[in-house]
Formats: structure tokens, C-alpha cells, sequence
């Protein structure tokens, strides 16, 4: 299973706002909580998260230790005609993800 | 006949104790709000006890520019059962035009470590603001949503929640 989902709400048609919700499947360790032995988990969160349709960045968002574990974002999109979305992310120890995501816009 | 009796006695019980827990616990996180150390989470070296205020949360991005409270709405519940994951949802009513839109949304936490939770960078290709998002809450406190327009303008929300469990602290 993919760690990361991306859906458009609805069907998406040219220069209407459709909703889009992403969902990233990371731990988000704050750095404050301790493992089974008794050490300290290193912070290691997503910090940047950037949304693109076609090359256009459509939305970005750069989390901290205060988004919860496998981070959820809902945002609006006001549609142009685009083939893919492509969902890229980073965090704290440099391991970057990438999702694409197909979608069909109609004019 | 004796079980039966102990099943319905059970159920109204445990309805009632559910309601004191629920009472209790936010009677609690109030006495917290007020002034108390978070003492266990200090225990594990965070710094969380003190509350921010207003001014010390959106000084540090207004740079003493006039933030005034309005057409921005925080959507969440009053009372948190678990700090860990609490859904927020970040709503405005400021216009999203080629010429004047939302550039960035902060959402501040007063009481967590980490005082900025997120930053949204959106503009007039998100159409409107409307995100929906969930956080991590180191105990009750406000939540701040504060908004900056291209023009340079800040318009922000409060909102005063109720975390019953905190996050960042061990519940083991």
C-alpha cells in the first residue's frame, strides 16, 4: 500500500474550487517521547509539503512537531486543466516522498 | 436475575461516571489553564508550562504590524479528548482575487514547544480558504489562526480548547 493518498473531491471541471485531501502516512516524532527502552526519539518530522498540478504549485505547507502523526490536510483548489497532481515532501533526516496522482478535468 | 440487576445498574453507572470523568477532567485542564505547571511534562524535559500571550505569539510575524480579529473563523471542538490528534478546520472570508488574496495562513499553539504548528502558503489559485488540518495540543490553551494578505494586511482567530490528555507527554 502506498504511503501517501491524494483525492479530488467531486469531479473537477475548469475554474471551479474543488476540495482536495491529502494524507501522508509518517510518524511525526516530536523528539519529547521516549521508545520502549527508555530513550529519546529524535525529532523527525515532515517539515515542507508541496502540492503541484501540472508544475504549478497549488498549495504548500510546512509542518512542525505540532501536526499530528501521519499528517492530514484538506485545502481548496480553484481547477485548471492539469493531468497530474504531484504531491512532493521532505523531512527532518532528508527523506523526500513523491506522489502522482492522475486526474481528469473536464473543460 | 442478580446479574441482570448489576448489568443496568452497571450501564446507568457508568453513564453517570462518564459524565462526572468528563466534568472532572475539564474542571482540571481549567485549573491547569490557570496557572498550574504542566508538571509532567516538564518531568520529561519540555518546556510547556508557560502560556504565551497573544502579543508573544504574533509579535515575532506581525513585527508590531495591527493584526485585527476578524473574517478569519478556527473551526474545532471545545473539549479534546486527545491531544495527540485534533481536528481543525481554518476558514475566511477575505478575498481571494489575482490582485488581493491570502498569502499564508500560521496556526499558533500557546502552550505547545513548537509555537508555529503549520504555515499554509496559498494564493489565487486555492479559490477560497478553507483547510482543514489535525493537530498535536500540549494542553488546554487558545489556538491562533493568523493570516497575512499580498497586501500585507494580518487578520487573525482564537480559539480557546479544552485538552483533556495532552500530547507530547508519555501516557504510560
Amino acid at each position: 500500500m502506498s504511503i501517501a493518498r491524494l483525492q479530488v473531491l467531486g469531479q473537477p471541471r475548469v475554474g471551479s474550487v474543488v476540495r482536495v485531501r491529502l494524507l501522508i502516512q509518517h510518524a511525526m516524532d516530536t523528539g519529547y517521547l521516549q521508545n520502549m527502552s527508555g530513550q529519546y526519539v529524535p525529532r523527525n518530522v515532515i517539515n515542507k509539503i508541496t502540492c503541484q498540478a501540472d508544475g504549478f504549485e497549488i498549495f504548500r505547507v510546512d509542518p512542525s512537531s505540532g501536526i499530528a502523526a501521519n499528517p492530514y490536510f484538506e485545502f481548496s483548489w480553484r481547477v485548471t486543466p492539469a493531468k497530474v497532481i504531484k504531491t512532493i515532501w521532505i523531512d527532518d533526516i532528508g527523506v523526500e516522498g513523491e506522489l502522482i496522482t492522475p486526474i481528469e478535468v473536464l473543460d | 436475575m442478580t446479574e441482570s440487576t448489576t448489568v443496568k445498574r452497571g450501564g446507568v453507572g457508568l453513564l453517570d461516571r462518564r459524565r462526572a470523568l468528563i466534568q472532572l477532567s475539564a474542571q482540571l485542564s481549567t485549573l491547569t489553564v490557570l496557572g498550574a505547571k504542566g508538571g509532567a511534562a516538564c518531568a520529561q524535559g519540555m518546556y510547556s508550562g508557560k502560556l504565551r500571550t497573544l502579543a508573544e505569539l504574533i509579535d515575532p510575524i506581525t513585527n508590531g504590524a495591527q493584526a485585527s480579529k476578524a473574517r478569519v473563523q478556527i473551526k474545532m471542538p471545545v473539549l479534546a479528548d486527545n491531544g495527540n490528534l485534533v481536528g481543525l478546520g481554518i476558514t475566511s472570508t477575505l478575498p481571494m482575487l489575482e490582485h488581493e488574496y491570502v498569502q499564508k495562513i500560521y496556526l499558533l499553539s500557546q502552550r505547545n514547544p513548537v509555537v508555529q504548528m503549520a504555515t499554509f502558503y496559498l494564493g489565487p489559485w486555492s479559490g477560497e480558504v478553507n483547510i482543514n488540518t489535525r493537530v498535536r495540543l500540549a494542553g488546554s490553551q487558545f489556538v491562533v489562526a493568523l493570516a497575512q494578505t499580498s497586501r500585507g494586511a494580518f487578520y487573525y482567530d482564537q480559539f480557546d480548547v479544552i485538552v483533556t490528555e495532552s500530547a507530547c507527554v508519555d501516557g504510560s
